[in-house]
């Protein structure tokens, strides 16, 4: 084989090589697509337009994904997937899964639905194909949040004695409020520039969210999502 | 006669069509926000209650209910409990609500104390 027919061959694997990893991506990308088009959309949109009316709030059934890119973080979301946890002990509208209590009103445990569990392969994928939905980057500054530190109990006290958040949000496992989220899991979930705008304006987001505007400050803000970064490392889950 | 009447339906028609839009009534609006504390009975016995230092009021109260003026409540959902300087944990709620959904609520809550 001479010098240039070897120089050829050479060329040509390195094309081939090259092609056949495009093709496993876009191959990846395609099957992520279609788990998401298929298992997904019953419960979450992806580009409609979040609940406008109370009656297209009471029938969501899971959260929104269209910004789903600029929301979660793409590490939580893989191993979440692959563990599905629930993060609202009441689900996704409360309204939907209560009853009358002994005491209190109570969950109605069998309302509830699991959420399907993914293999780590279509975990990635699909986490991958969510990564890329970000309808609404413009209420996110990146960089909004500067990290920084409060004391625990300084952080205690402000999302309970000062603001309120504890009515709706538990703070550990059994603790709190349980018509919002989780917060002890907050920081592991939620992209930190995304919490700040979120908390800043919940109805820019979703005009008939239950979380309320609380006209925080900037310097609140902030040290709210100190908080919820010291509460996560404290509930490793 | 006749042609009043119909005056009468149309306008009624028009009314109900133009306050219909956006606008949601006061017993939705307390079934989607205010249940969560308040109750399902509106008695106060919310699921976020459990640990609440503050217990939320009775809102089929008669005698705790009578004791506020129909601008106090107005204010405490508009702007929340610190306003008229009860607790925290009641939110303001004026990026929810509308000042006309706020006074729909406000009537609600007479339904429910039947004060």
């Amino acid at each position: 084989m001479s010098y240039h027919n070897s120089k050829f061959y050479h060329g040509l694997r390195v094309i081939l090589v090259i092609s056949m990893g495009w093709i496993t991506h876009a191959e990846a990308a395609g099957t992520g697509k279609d788990i998401l088009d298929t298992q997904c959309l019953s419960c979450h949109a992806i580009s409609q337009k979040t609940p406008q009316t109370l009656k297209e709030l009471w029938e969501r059934k899971g959260p929104d994904l269209s910004s789903a890119g600029i929301k979660y973080k793409s590490e939580w979301l893989t191993l979440w997937l692959q563990n599905p946890t629930r993060i609202r002990s009441a689900g996704m509208f409360y309204g939907n899964h209560i009853k009358l209590g002994k005491k209190l009103d109570e969950v109605d445990q069998s309302s509830l639905v699991k959420h399907p569990q993914l293999s780590s392969e279509d975990a990635k994928q699909v986490t991958e194909v969510l990564m890329t939905l970000k309808q609404n980057q413009a209420l996110v500054t990146a960089g909004d949040y500067k990290p920084g530190r409060i004391s625990m109990t300084m952080g205690d006290m402000m999302f309970d004695k000062f603001k309120g958040c504890l009515a709706c949000h538990q703070i550990e496992p059994g603790y709190g409020g349980i018509s919002g989220s989780e917060m002890y899991t907050a920081a592991n979930r939620l992209q930190e520039d995304y919490l700040i705008s979120f908390m800043r304006n919940p109805q820019a987001w979703e005009p008939k969210s239950i979380m309320q505007n609380k006209n925080l400050k900037e310097i609140d803000l902030q040290k709210l999502v100190h908080y919820l970064r010291a509460l996560a490392k404290e509930n490793v889950k | 006669m006749k042609s009043s009447t119909f005056m009468l339906i149309f306008s009624s028609l028009l009314l109900i069509l133009v306050t219909d839009v956006g606008a949601e009534t006061g017993k939705d609006n307390y079934k989607t926000y205010c249940v969560q504390c308040h109750g399902l009975e509106g008695n106060g016995k919310g699921i976020n209650v459990a640990d609440m230092s503050t217990q939320p009021r009775d809102h089929t109260d008669a005698k705790e209910m009578s004791a506020r003026t129909d601008q106090e409540l107005f204010k405490v959902i508009k702007d929340g409990g610190q306003s008229i300087t009860k607790s925290v944990l009641m939110p303001p709620w004026s990026s929810t609500f509308s000042d006309e959904e706020i006074e729909d609520l406000v009537k609600y809550l007479h339904q429910l104390c039947k004060c």
